[in-house]
């Protein structure tokens, strides 16, 4: 045999070998796409109305799109987005989110600190208390908080708002966050403490750095919540001025009746910046799903 | 540089006694050696000495100063941790010189402290990667200069070797020796490894279960154990101990267990006197067991033990042999040009000029000197 003979056929070896391989997976692949493709189904029906002329969703399925005559328009977009205040909406929609999940984190942050490294009385109790929370629903505590808001002159401002987010997103946080500082090294800390650093040194330059995964998927986590917030919204924050597009495009539909092809639409520009960031950051949520214990 | 004192220090946790009442003394410029076997408290030692535990009883000075009630970060002592303990998002000189900007240190100061270390390591190559990048004696090496750049008044190295590979151990043994050389510190060194206590130590504190059993240098130790236990954790392969009575009269003593019957040298019977008639524990390392045919010169080779071979292990230049009679069962360490074979009867000799005897109810040594 020659050598290139001998080649050629090692190479079609390892390429038999990769079929071989593909073909004793691809049930795995059709099943994984077929999933996906359900999945999208909704969303993708509503991206194909949100194009479609109001009369045309009215009497037909959006599927029917695809058929002749075509009769896709820019118009419902038009509508929604020279609403006004829609720009201001979305404006809101930003200053109520970024502080929304910022804060959160950092309380989270420090609380989960000290429910894993540091050493006080009652630790344990007060740890499963505040995970205890995450029962309560959200729906319950509209009437309290919002009679403590009133008294302490925050409702219908911006920071009432933010605290309102941030109480809702402590027990999850909290929980999320310890769990994963309780499996950093013990001795990287130890060192630290030996190098000198206080608590709060370790805390920013040791801890913070080392827990992007955790910390990345709790603000995506975060973020979309909030975001995509409406009854918090509505309740607190009774300021039309301040709305964020939830609320927006809420009124939308009640003052118009239902005009699905606005809705649609909105559905889609509100849809557009949670999206471009979790594309943006999906590798850490992806991390922060499965972080295992850091190698130190 | 300082010397460090344990005065009757005790560590509790709940109630189990960790460490109970020790007493030790460090000076200075000293490379202890705190050894024992797995849970004996030598690791919670070195943390009450770091200052990362804090202790029920007692009273632990550095230099002279009383360091009870002293954080660890001012405590002045820098650890090397089992696991090196690098921090992983920093690169090498950041891993450096974190301590050393925490602490408000000069920048020019800490480059020239840093580089000063990176030599005397052989690491100057390394200080812009990240630890993930390196191999495993290449961290340790940084986790060493972590330490070195603090100048510290003792360095605590926690089990440093044990995640090193068997070559790369015995290296770095040697390399470490020559730091402790180098920096003229004082080093406290926590290990289970009796060959690396034996090697670098200049003394060796053994420790079981809590409890201080002897300190010395590694002659004082290897040649006179103060009980079973120190004689049977220093040295591999570890001491043959026999259950013996001390027979025969006044002038010659016998030890007799079954029908092994050896005199006792001369050199030995003033000091078992006291003990004629009694049981104790005769301890013989396995190189004083030689085989009949291969006896070294100056040996005395009159009282020949026979017994049968159980498993032989070739080591190349010597030959060890797994050997039982009646009850006893031994190991010795002959001449490679022994003929034994498992199965075999053969003549082993004693050689009872160094025997260590041990009485057998306190496993104290018995040492014929005046208590």
């Amino acid at each position: 045999m020659s050598e290139v003979e001998g080649t050629v056929i090692s190479r079609l070896g390892q390429f038999g070998a990769g079929l071989r391989k593909f073909a004793a997976r691809l049930p795995l692949h059709v099943i994984i796409i077929v999933i996906a493709l359900l999945w999208m189904t909704p969303a993708f029906g509503l991206l194909v109305s949100s194009f479609r002329p109001a009369t045309a969703i009215a009497t037909s399925g959006w599927w029917t799109a695809f058929e002749t005559p075509f009769k896709f328009t820019l118009d419902n977009y038009g509508t929604v987005l020279s609403q006004n205040g829609m720009a201001r909406s979305f404006l809101n929609s930003l200053i109520i989110s970024i502080p929304g999940t910022v804060i959160p984190v950092l309380v989270a942050g420090f609380a989960a600190f000290a429910f894993a490294w540091m050493k006080f009385r009652g630790r344990d109790v007060i740890f499963m208390f505040v995970v205890a929370l995450l029962v309560v629903p959200v729906q319950m505590t509209l009437i309290p908080v919002l009679r403590l808001l009133t008294d302490t002159h925050l409702v219908a401002t911006f920071p009432g708002i933010w605290l309102a987010h941030t109480a809702y997103a402590l027990p999850f946080a909290v929980f999320l966050l310890r769990n994963f500082f309780a499996q950093l090294p013990k001795e990287l800390l130890e060192s630290a403490y030996l190098d000198g650093a206080s608590n709060m040194r370790v805390f920013f330059r040791l801890i913070l750095p080392l827990s992007v995964p955790a910390l990345a998927s709790l603000a995506i986590f975060q973020f979309l919540w909030v975001w995509n917030d409406l009854l918090v919204a509505l309740v607190y924050l009774q300021d039309p001025s301040k709305s964020p597009m939830t609320v927006t495009i809420n009124n939308l539909v009640s003052s118009f009746g239902t005009q699905w092809q606005l809705l649609t639409a909105a559905a889609f520009i509100s849809m557009m910046l949670p999206l471009v960031i979790f594309i943006a950051l999906q590798r850490y949520f992806v991390e922060g799903i499965t972080a295992g214990a850091v190698k130190g | 540089m300082a010397e460090v004192r344990f005065e009757n220090v005790t560590k509790r946790f709940g109630d189990t006694i960790a460490v109970s009442n020790l007493n030790l003394e460090i000076p200075d410029k000293e490379f202890l050696v705190l050894v024992g076997p797995s849970g004996c408290g030598k690791s919670t030692v070195l943390r009450l000495l770091s200052g990362l535990e804090e202790l029920t009883e007692g009273n632990i000075y550095i230099g002279e100063q009383l360091v009870n009630n002293i954080p660890p970060k001012d405590r002045n002592v820098a650890m090397v941790f089992q696991s090196y303990a690098l921090y992983p998002h920093m690169t090498v000189y950041n891993n450096m010189a974190f301590g050393l900007s925490l602490r408000k240190v000069a920048k020019a100061e800490i480059d020239r402290l840093v580089k000063e270390a990176a030599h005397i390591l052989n690491i100057e190559d390394l200080l812009k990667r990240k630890p993930r990048q390196l191999s495993g004696g290449q961290r340790q090496r940084v986790a060493l200069g972590r330490a070195i750049v603090r100048n510290p008044a003792a360095f605590l190295l926690d089990e440093p070797l044990s995640n090193l590979d068997a070559k790369l151990r015995v290296q770095m043994r040697a390399e470490l020796s020559k730091l402790h050389e180098r920096l003229g510190a004082t080093f406290v060194y926590v290990t289970h490894d009796q060959i690396e206590a034996m090697t670098m130590a200049s003394r060796i504190a053994v420790l079981d279960k809590g409890v201080l059993q002897q300190v010395g240098t590694p002659g004082e130790l290897y040649d006179r154990p103060a009980n079973v236990f120190v004689a049977g954790f220093i040295g591999s392969p570890a001491m043959n101990f026999f259950e013996v009575t001390l027979g025969g009269n006044d002038d010659k003593l016998y030890l007799e267990s079954g029908s092994l019957r050896l005199l006792v040298p001369a050199s030995k019977t003033a000091m078992l006197i006291p003990y004629q008639g009694r049981g104790i524990t005769l301890g013989i390392r396995p190189e004083d067991i030689h085989d009949k045919e291969y006896v070294p010169a100056g040996i005395d080779a009159s009282a020949p033990l026979r017994a049968k071979v159980d498993v032989i292990e070739m080591m190349g230049n010597e030959l060890f042999i797994y050997l039982v009679s009646g009850k006893h069962r031994f190991l010795a360490r002959v001449d490679p040009r022994a003929k034994a074979r498992p199965g075999q009867d053969i003549e082993v000799v004693l050689n009872l000029s160094n025997l260590h005897a041990f009485d057998t109810k306190s496993e104290e040594a018995i040492s014929g000197k005046p208590d």
